[in-house]
């Protein structure tokens, strides 16, 4: 599994975003997240993946790629 | 203390001048009897209980309750509503759907700053609050989620719904207690009346069953202690009676002024005719022994419509099973009403679900209206001998009704009344 994979896995089980909207160009506004969905999304990824997103780095977030390239630059496990 | 030296006496209060009535054209309902109008109803009418062993509530010394039965958020709302919204919400959702799919008006051309929402609510989202308390203690401040707050506060349930059916007009919550889905229904009547809007959303929810507050219910004594035979625990007037059963509920109403719904050809289910609301200013949790609010209330309601109190036909009390409450209010309404009228609580079919219990007992009415019938109060086998008032027991009872009065009364000696007509 990749990290890409296990965040899309976060997106469709913990905030019911249907699959096949999940794409790496994909913003969280196209999936219908908010900045209050991203805060949660970010308390998820370090309960599944052990690594930190702070509030400041969370706010940048803007496309599932950008998501899967800061989690691996942070050495997610997955 | 309670002083009334000052207070005006109750035979002045019916000499006030009654004011219109205001038409309700759509009704909505999600309680323990079932999902819908229809299920709700005939639940209801059937008189039998729907109390059972809650697995939720385990551990917890009173651990039954009255739940909606097969309510499944994410089918009904969304994935995203179901993660995101509290139940108390979810549940007002569904009915507020109902209600206003019923009533015909449609929220996407309807001109949204003159509808108002106007819902009661006791506890609001008690279940986040505990679950994120767990998180708080065990994982830390930093766990907590950003969802607590706006899943948490009771306010959330009107802002919810006017996101929902676009009503750009005032809108709040009302906290009475065990009478806020009456205090809602009688407020929203005073907005369109008072001409600040033309459409109310209006009704009550609660979805409070959580092992906090139900042990907190059962640390006051409330509770009916009749775990192992939960269909007959909740028993209002019985003489067995020894506390209520938690439940919850949505219940959602559409008024409009009569002419306006008139004007459009609207179906109308009835009018809210008359509201009464009142304070005991006697105690935290214990109705007054003499009823003062509760009559003041009663007699302010039955003013407002205009009516005299002999002309109630049929009363759907607030009848919780607590052995104070039956008893006080069976008092009051054989003093306010003498004998003629007709008495059921749904509540031992429906539990007592809180702020709910207002707006789904004013739909029971309006359906009482329509139908010429009296549901049964369920496990009434043997009327407590200190009550003496005519309570249905049993089966359903037909009747000629045209005028019903709803009693609901909160912790907190909050009282609100409501009078219903064809």
């Amino acid at each position: 599994m990749t990290v890409y994979d296990k965040v899309k896995d976060l997106l469709v089980d913990k905030f019911g975003v249907p699959a096949d909207e999940v794409t790496a160009e994909a913003t969280f506004e196209d999936l219908d997240l908010d900045s209050l969905d991203l805060v949660e999304f970010a308390l998820a990824a370090e309960e599944e993946m052990g690594v930190r997103i702070t509030d400041e780095e969370a706010e940048r977030l803007v496309t599932v790629q950008d998501t899967v390239d800061l989690l691996e630059s942070k050495g997610a496990k997955v | 203390m309670s002083d009334r030296s000052t207070a005006t006496p109750l035979a002045q209060v019916s000499a006030r001048p009654p004011r219109d009535p205001v038409a309700v054209t759509g009704i909505g309902l999600l309680t323990p009897a079932g999902i819908g109008i229809q299920a709700s109803w005939a639940g209801v009418l059937a008189g039998v209980s729907h109390a059972a062993t809650d697995p939720n509530l385990a551990g917890v010394s009173a651990d039954i309750s009255c739940k909606v039965p097969g309510f499944d958020p994410a089918e009904m709302l969304g994935r995203k509503s179901a993660r995101r919204l509290d139940r108390f919400v979810q549940l007002a959702l569904v009915a507020a759907r109902e209600a206003v799919a019923d009533s015909g008006l449609d929220p996407e051309t309807w001109d949204g700053a003159r509808v108002a929402v106007v819902v009661g609510c006791g506890m609001g989202g008690a279940a986040t609050w505990e679950e994120q308390h767990r998180r708080l203690i065990e994982q830390g401040p930093d766990r907590v989620s950003a969802m607590l707050i706006p899943m948490l506060v009771p306010n959330m349930v009107a802002g919810q719904l006017a996101m929902d059916v676009r009503a750009y007009g005032p809108n709040m919550v009302t906290a009475t207690a065990c009478a806020s889905g009456a205090t809602a229904i009688g407020t929203a009547r005073e907005l369109l009346l008072a001409g600040a809007c033309d459409v109310v959303v209006t009704g009550g929810t609660e979805a409070g069953v959580t092992p906090l507050s139900v042990a907190g219910f059962a640390q006051m004594g409330a509770l009916s202690g009749r775990i192992h035979d939960p269909t007959h625990a909740s028993r209002p007037f019985d003489v067995d009676r020894d506390g209520f059963v938690p439940g919850e509920a949505a219940g959602i109403l559409v008024l409009e002024r009569t002419r306006d719904a008139e004007a459009r050809r609207a179906h109308i289910h009835g009018r809210i005719a008359g509201y009464g609301a009142s304070a005991d200013a006697h105690h935290i949790t214990a109705p007054d022994p003499k009823g003062y609010g509760a009559e003041l209330a009663m007699r302010s309601a039955l003013a407002d419509a205009g009516v005299d109190p002999a002309d109630v036909d049929h009363v759907n009390a607030h009848g919780t099973s607590t052995p104070l409450n039956d008893v006080a209010e069976a008092r009051t309404l054989r003093r306010v009403l003498g004998d003629g009228a007709i008495v059921t609580s749904t509540k031992g079919v429906t539990g007592h679900t809180l702020g709910a219990a207002g707006a789904i007992e004013a739909a029971f009415s309006l359906l009482s209206l329509r139908d010429g019938v009296v549901p049964p109060t369920a496990n009434l086998d043997s009327l407590d001998p200190e009550i003496d008032i005519d309570v249905v027991a049993k089966a359903p009872r037909e009747a000629h009704l045209e005028v019903v009065m709803s009693d609901s009364f909160g912790f907190g000696g909050q009282n609100a009344v409501l009078v219903l007509t064809k």
